[in-house]
């Protein structure tokens, strides 16, 4: 699971008219089947949120890549400037997307279970308990106003986990360079709404079922060797 | 009818704190003046019943806990909580302001949702935006464009005396994008408000929610404030 990558891509052979070639990207499988999840996230939500959302936005931030690479060619600063929105958002809703089916594993594949290891001391250490961690970041996700994520955060720098949100589809990595997630929950109404309605609460209190913590470890521990 | 009817955005209620000088104007959830199904098949009954029902109410709740909270900050004088309770007040009043507008911008077909405006909103359409469809794929666009939480308007400037398409993010009330800004029209695309019945396919929701839009309602705030 360490071993495949994350996001998948494919590189298109340069054209004539410059020297570079664009990588695009495609729209990773998920690690499981759309049901696998129930009932913590419904087979409807996940097959809607992957083949539509995460879909879409790895449609616009390749058309979004395109136009980049088309205004660069020509010196065209005014349109490179212009697109940072699209490909910001286009492009962190993939990379956050991407993170986020590797957080979730069905309860027969060990969903759910807590972390043990150098990430469990650290959530002891840093957070008092895995209790308090999960109420603050369930916490923090009650909160957020409007659309986002609520990330558990290794500042490489500060060697110290923390919580963190980012709106609408801000990576984690726009809070600080020195911030690698571990765990990203999907606070943005699509990621709960036909199962949960308005009561985000219970969904968050609910996705702790499925959290993928072996993944979370692994980054982990790779991130503070 | 509608000009004898109160367009009040809210119905409020006083409270008279024994320890202060000062009182408190609370806000409550206005009822729809349509019952939860009329706007179908625009928009399904059982999400106008939660949007109403639960995500403006809890607006209208939390607002009331902010303004309690500031009220005794002040009393206090307290400007950190003053200054630390800014955003709930943004977000849950904005959230109230936004929806009072929304629930007048709707109206079933047979009470005349989605008849277009005449006379002068009309006239002002065609001189600002050329005419009415294109003011209406302007603001489909703009909101199918809008990333995350927000609202698009149709907005009335009263300085320059001329209409505007705007969005605003999350629960921000118009005015925050200027103050001279007076919302005509307002369309929800937060994802509960269409979610249930159009999952991710925001523009179907947007291309047909101007069946049961309230043209008449535009007119009356835009001939009030054109004056």
């Amino acid at each position: 699971m360490a071993l495949r990558s994350v996001v998948s891509r494919k590189t298109l052979a340069p054209a004539l008219r410059h020297y570079r070639s664009l990588t695009t990207f495609t729209l990773p499988d998920l690690p499981y089947d759309y049901g696998a999840l129930e009932p913590a996230i419904s087979g409807e939500i996940m097959r809607l949120h992957h083949q539509k959302h995460h879909q879409t936005y790895v449609t616009n931030y390749n058309k979004a890549l395109e136009q980049l690479d088309a205004a660069v060619s020509k010196g065209d600063a005014k349109g490179v400037v212009q697109l940072q929105s699209a490909l910001k958002f286009n492009g962190g809703g993939h990379v956050n997307h991407s993170i986020f089916w590797q957080n979730l594993k069905p309860v027969s594949e060990g969903g759910g279970e807590p972390p043990h290891g150098a990430l469990g001391w650290a959530i002891d250490k840093d957070f008092g308990s895995l209790e308090a961690l999960v109420k603050k970041i369930n916490s923090e996700g009650a909160a957020l106003q409007g659309s986002g994520w609520v990330w558990l955060a290794l500042d490489k720098e500060q060697k110290i986990l923390k919580v963190e949100t980012t709106p609408n589809q801000d990576p984690l990595v726009t809070k600080g360079v020195s911030l690698v997630p571990l765990l990203g929950v999907d606070v943005w109404e699509h990621a709960y709404y036909l199962q949960y309605k308005n009561v985000r609460p219970d969904y968050l209190a609910n996705i702790w079922n499925v959290i993928n913590w072996k993944y979370a470890s692994e980054v982990y521990e790779k991130e503070s060797a | 009818m509608a000009l004898l009817r109160s367009i009040a955005i809210s119905s409020n209620k006083t409270i008279t704190l024994a320890r202060s000088a000062r009182s408190l104007t609370t806000a409550t959830l206005p009822p729809l003046p349509y019952s939860y199904d009329a706007l179908e098949p625009v928009i399904s009954g059982e999400i106008m019943m939660l949007h109403h029902q639960k995500h403006h109410q809890t607006y209208v709740t939390n607002y009331n806990s902010a303004l309690e909270l500031l009220h005794t900050a002040m009393d206090k004088g307290d400007v950190s909580a003053v200054v630390g309770l800014q955003s709930a007040v943004k977000f849950n009043g904005g959230g109230h302001i936004n929806h009072s507008i929304f629930w007048k911008n709707l109206r079933p077909v047979n009470a005349g949702g989605g008849e277009p405006p005449h006379k002068k909103l009309g006239w002002q359409i065609d001189t600002d935006f050329g005419s009415f469809n294109a003011l209406i794929s302007k603001m489909n666009a703009e909101g199918a464009a809008l990333q995350g939480s927000g609202w698009v308007w149709l907005a009335f400037d009263k300085e320059l005396k001329r209409l505007k398409v705007e969005t605003t993010a999350n629960q921000d009330p118009l005015v925050t994008k200027g103050a001279t800004l007076v919302p005509l029209l307002g369309i929800d695309v937060w994802e509960h408000a269409y979610y249930l019945q159009y999952k991710n396919v925001k523009l179907e929701y947007l291309k047909n929610i101007w069946k049961i839009i309230n043209w008449e309602y535009a007119g009356e705030v835009y001939e009030k404030e054109a004056q």
